[in-house]
């Protein structure tokens, strides 16, 4: 079956949500917005998903704060952060390699980070670049700690780490990755050479479940089209709409 | 209430070298039409301060040399890339940067809407954010029996906030719809303008379902239209991002040579 990595994505992502009652996607985050959608329409259509960037699916009315305090509050099940760099504990960089404050390469700033990563329960952290320079050993910068001490107030983190190699889960007891699944045609060696941090793995992990035609459909259709309204580059490049 | 009704190059006059200038982000109503006058006018050691994130109005008054320091969550121009001259700036040591958080943010400006002195705020503690922060301070819940840390904000005001919005009425109040963290930035400074697409000659008072989203005109010190005042950034439903502008842009204030080319086409009245 003929399909792009951002549609497997989408879709492997998606099976991680379907529990959700309600789901809040980010800046710059089109393909959580797509496994979003998805998982809405096979599993649960009474799921609540709020996406920021969008007219028609942003549905609060007190400002943008608004977002920080529901989550703080417990009112958010599920939200996605990305990294510039994210380190074998979890700690991700949203800020720029090299020594701050004048990195060497600097990126657009933490956003929500510092507080989303340490009150929505599940946390999924994404990264399209899975390379040694992206998966390092430790963050130059820790715009937020994948864990915190016992005496910080902490009711959520990291569950889960999606990059365009494999699927990490976390391991909240050992604070560390754990390999899930390796997306068709990578290998658990491939894994090991890009990823610069220790991770768990079964010797022959699983492999990502491919997108099932129903999946391509509801994604190429309906889908596309929510998408299109906030990321229409995005849309324009996937789905050609 | 009355309108008082000026010009952008008049607001723009109000604001005075070294002010900390309120800004919006992407979605609450950009005036472009103002920042490309503040240009214009040569201001000089801006502080900005985003709520709680920037896009093209940052990054254009940082690359024409009007920003001193910007305290923000992000800056960035979203789908179309990384913000050109912020990064180029930061990466050089051009431009002292506050980096902080968007609740943060948002709480900075709420303890002044409340007239205290700091807001507590949950998350932060053990981000690297904290310790370039002597501003923010870490103390025990005094309220808790358990060992509780937590975080102060202190209040913020800026001395200038320019929003650009779809409406005003004929007594200078302005319709913001649902985005009320307008309101927030405007309640917490200590001047406010606004620019808006038109002046339209009803009381919004008169029609419940607008006066929800109406900004009362007692907190904004005079009103300019802007015609298209957001562009090339989209307003609300009234109008989309312009994409090819937004791609030019990002490609050519790669270059310090490209963002002057692209400075003095676009500044042309």
């Amino acid at each position: 079956m003929d399909y792009k990595l951002e549609e497997l994505l989408i879709c492997c992502l998606s099976s991680k949500l379907h529990s959700m009652r309600h789901i809040a996607i980010g800046a710059a985050s089109p393909i959580p917005a797509g496994a979003a959608f998805m998982a809405r329409e096979q599993a649960n259509k009474s799921m609540h998903i709020t996406l920021l960037a969008s007219q028609k699916h942003n549905h609060f009315t007190d400002g943008s704060r608004e977002l920080f305090d529901a989550a703080a509050q417990g009112r958010i099940d599920a939200f996605f952060l990305g990294g510039v760099q994210i380190d074998g504990k979890a700690n991700i960089n949203l800020i720029g390699t090299g020594e701050y404050p004048n990195t060497e390469r600097r990126f657009p700033g933490s956003f929500g980070s510092a507080l989303m990563y340490y009150v929505v329960p599940s946390v999924f952290l994404f990264r399209l670049q899975h390379n040694r320079r992206s998966m390092v050993e430790t963050v130059d910068f820790i715009s937020a700690p994948g864990f915190s001490p016992p005496e910080v107030y902490r009711p959520g983190g990291p569950v889960a780490l999606i990059t365009n190699k494999c699927l990490f889960s976390v391991d909240k007891e050992r604070q560390r990755f754990r390999l899930e699944s390796l997306h068709p045609g990578v290998t658990l060696e491939e894994i090991k050479d890009l990823t610069g941090f220790d991770f768990d793995h079964d010797r022959a992990p699983d492999i990502t479940q491919e997108p099932t035609q129903e999946q391509l459909q509801l994604l190429r259709g309906i889908i596309a089209l929510e998408i299109a309204e906030s990321y229409p580059l995005f849309a324009k490049q996937t789905f050609d709409i | 209430m009355s309108l008082t009704q000026c010009t952008i190059t008049e607001i723009a006059a109000e604001v005075a070298n070294g002010s900390l200038l309120g800004v919006p982000a992407d979605y609450s109503g950009v005036p472009m039409a103002f920042t490309r006058e503040l240009i214009r006018q040569g201001k000089q050691d801006l502080d900005l301060f985003c709520l709680p994130q920037s896009t093209l109005q940052a990054d254009m008054l940082i690359g024409a040399g009007c920003v001193r320091s910007v305290e923000t969550a992000a800056i960035t121009l979203g789908e179309y890339g990384l913000a050109p001259c912020f990064t180029r700036f930061v990466q050089e040591g051009q431009l002292q940067i506050k980096d902080s958080t968007c609740p943060a943010l948002h709480a900075a400006l709420q303890a002044t809407e409340r007239a205290v002195p700091f807001s507590p705020l949950r998350g932060l503690i053990g981000s690297d954010l904290v310790k370039h922060r002597s501003d923010w301070q870490i103390i025990s819940n005094p309220f808790s029996d358990d060992e509780d840390p937590i975080i102060l904000i202190p209040a913020v005001s800026p001395d200038v906030s320019v929003i650009h919005a779809q409406k005003a009425d004929r007594n200078g109040n302005v319709w913001i719809g649902r985005r009320k963290e307008v309101a927030t930035l405007i309640h917490a400074s200590k001047k406010n303008f606004m620019t808006v697409e038109e002046i339209v000659d009803v009381d919004f008072y008169d029609n419940e379902v607008l006066a929800a989203g109406v900004l009362p005109g007692f907190y904004i010190d005079a009103i300019a239209i802007a015609e298209n005042g957001a562009w090339p950034l989209a307003l609300g439903n009234r109008y989309a991002t312009d994409e090819t502008h937004m791609k030019d842009y990002a490609l050519r204030a790669k270059t310090e040579e490209g963002f002057q080319a692209y400075l003095s086409e676009n500044l042309k009245v």
